[in-house]
């Protein structure tokens, strides 16, 4: 059923989908990062998910490249479906395109994600930190982040 | 007929005490504690005012929401060091006189949370009267540190609490950084200079811990 929905993405442009991964019922799909707001756009106006549950980051470690992962998890409140889009970003350009312009709750998130994790959103409104204080020195759970911060406290 | 007569059959008409033994007792006889809870701590003070424990039998246990009434900050929980900025202002905003109660192992030295994200102890940002160790501490515990401050109430001269000039809560402060506090204006300049001048630094006062770490 779900799959339906990959189907439908790659019907529509088979660029859209690199990998499509199924475990414990849960369907994720690889996106390029160029193409996230076309598929997103796509997938909120033709199938229905019209809810951004959640935008999260992941740091894979920095032996790993692509190094970075964003997750979209989307949610259709007709259908009652979820489907989780994810964009691999590398470290030396850990940029891609904001989805405030399609989820507003996206706004947040990806203050969130661009605070512990330096993921630039192109495009976003208001790209600044969110939890950490504002004049922090680096990404706090990147896994090469030291526990106790730079030394000494580097507030500036 | 009660204890009236009894004292005033038994005591002079004038009754000459210090000064500092009159204040003193009227100062210690009825702390207002700022509700500050930062963590689990939060709920033992709670629980330290409620019914079993009721801190109102030494007359601390009217919290007020704003610190300008208030006269006993206690730190119960980890300071992030987001909240340093927030906890150093309410501190500036208290009138004198005005003590520093550090609640449990988080407040005291940053407890477990050995990280980048807890000031490793609150003294580094407002000097702290008692300090409560455990985690959280009971209930008791900060009863009896509330006893241990208004011992050290009782020892303290009126002289030495007066308000005095404090230009740091009357201007913005930089988030993320301290106020400029006394020792670091230079001695050549006056207090209006210094209000000028003033500009906030970062709060990277070294502390025990730190010197620890470093080494």
């Amino acid at each position: 059923m779900l799959l339906e929905y990959v189907d439908n993405l790659r019907s529509k442009n088979a660029a859209w989908v690199t990998e499509v991964v199924e475990a414990y019922g849960e369907v994720t799909v690889f996106v390029p990062r160029e193409s996230i707001v076309d598929a997103c756009s796509f997938l909120k106006s033709e199938h229905g998910f019209d809810m951004l549950v959640d935008l999260c980051g992941g740091d894979r470690g920095p032996e790993e490249d692509p190094r970075f992962e964003v997750n979209y998890h989307l949610f259709s409140t007709k259908h009652h479906k979820r489907l989780r889009l994810k964009v691999l970003l590398s470290e030396d350009d850990p940029h891609v395109a904001t989805v405030t312009t399609l989820w507003k709750t996206a706004d947040w998130h990806e203050r969130e994600t661009f605070d512990l994790l330096g993921v630039i959103f192109d495009g976003h409104p208001d790209l600044r930190r969110i939890l950490l204080p504002s004049d922090f020195d680096g990404h706090a759970l990147r896994k090469d982040y030291p526990l106790r911060g730079y030394e000494p406290y580097s507030m500036n | 007929m009660g204890l009236e007569n009894t004292l005033f059959e038994s005591l002079p008409d004038v009754v000459t005490v210090k000064l500092d033994a009159v204040v003193n007792w009227a100062r210690k006889s009825s702390l207002w504690p700022a509700t500050f809870g930062l963590a689990c701590c939060a709920i033992e003070m709670m629980n330290t005012v409620s019914a079993r424990n009721d801190l109102s039998r030494f007359g601390a246990e009217t919290f007020r929401a704003s610190p300008r009434q208030a006269d006993v900050m206690i730190v119960s929980g980890r300071v992030s060091r987001k909240m340093a900025p927030v906890l150093r202002r309410i501190y500036d905003q208290m009138p004198e006189p005005k003590w520093v109660i550090s609640m449990g192992a988080c407040a005291t030295s940053g407890g477990v949370f050995d990280n980048y994200a807890i000031v490793q102890g609150v003294d580094k940002i407002v000097p702290v009267d008692i300090y409560v160790p455990g985690c959280p501490p009971r209930p008791e515990m900060l009863v009896h540190a509330i006893m241990m401050l208004q011992d050290k109430i009782m020892k303290e001269s009126v002289k030495d609490r007066r308000d005095t000039f404090e230009p740091e809560s009357r201007v913005s402060i930089v988030p993320g950084t301290l106020p400029v506090t006394e020792g670091t204006a230079l001695e050549k300049e006056t207090e209006i200079e210094v209000a000028q001048n003033q500009v906030s630094r970062p709060y990277s006062i070294p502390s025990r811990h730190e010197k620890r770490r470093s080494s």
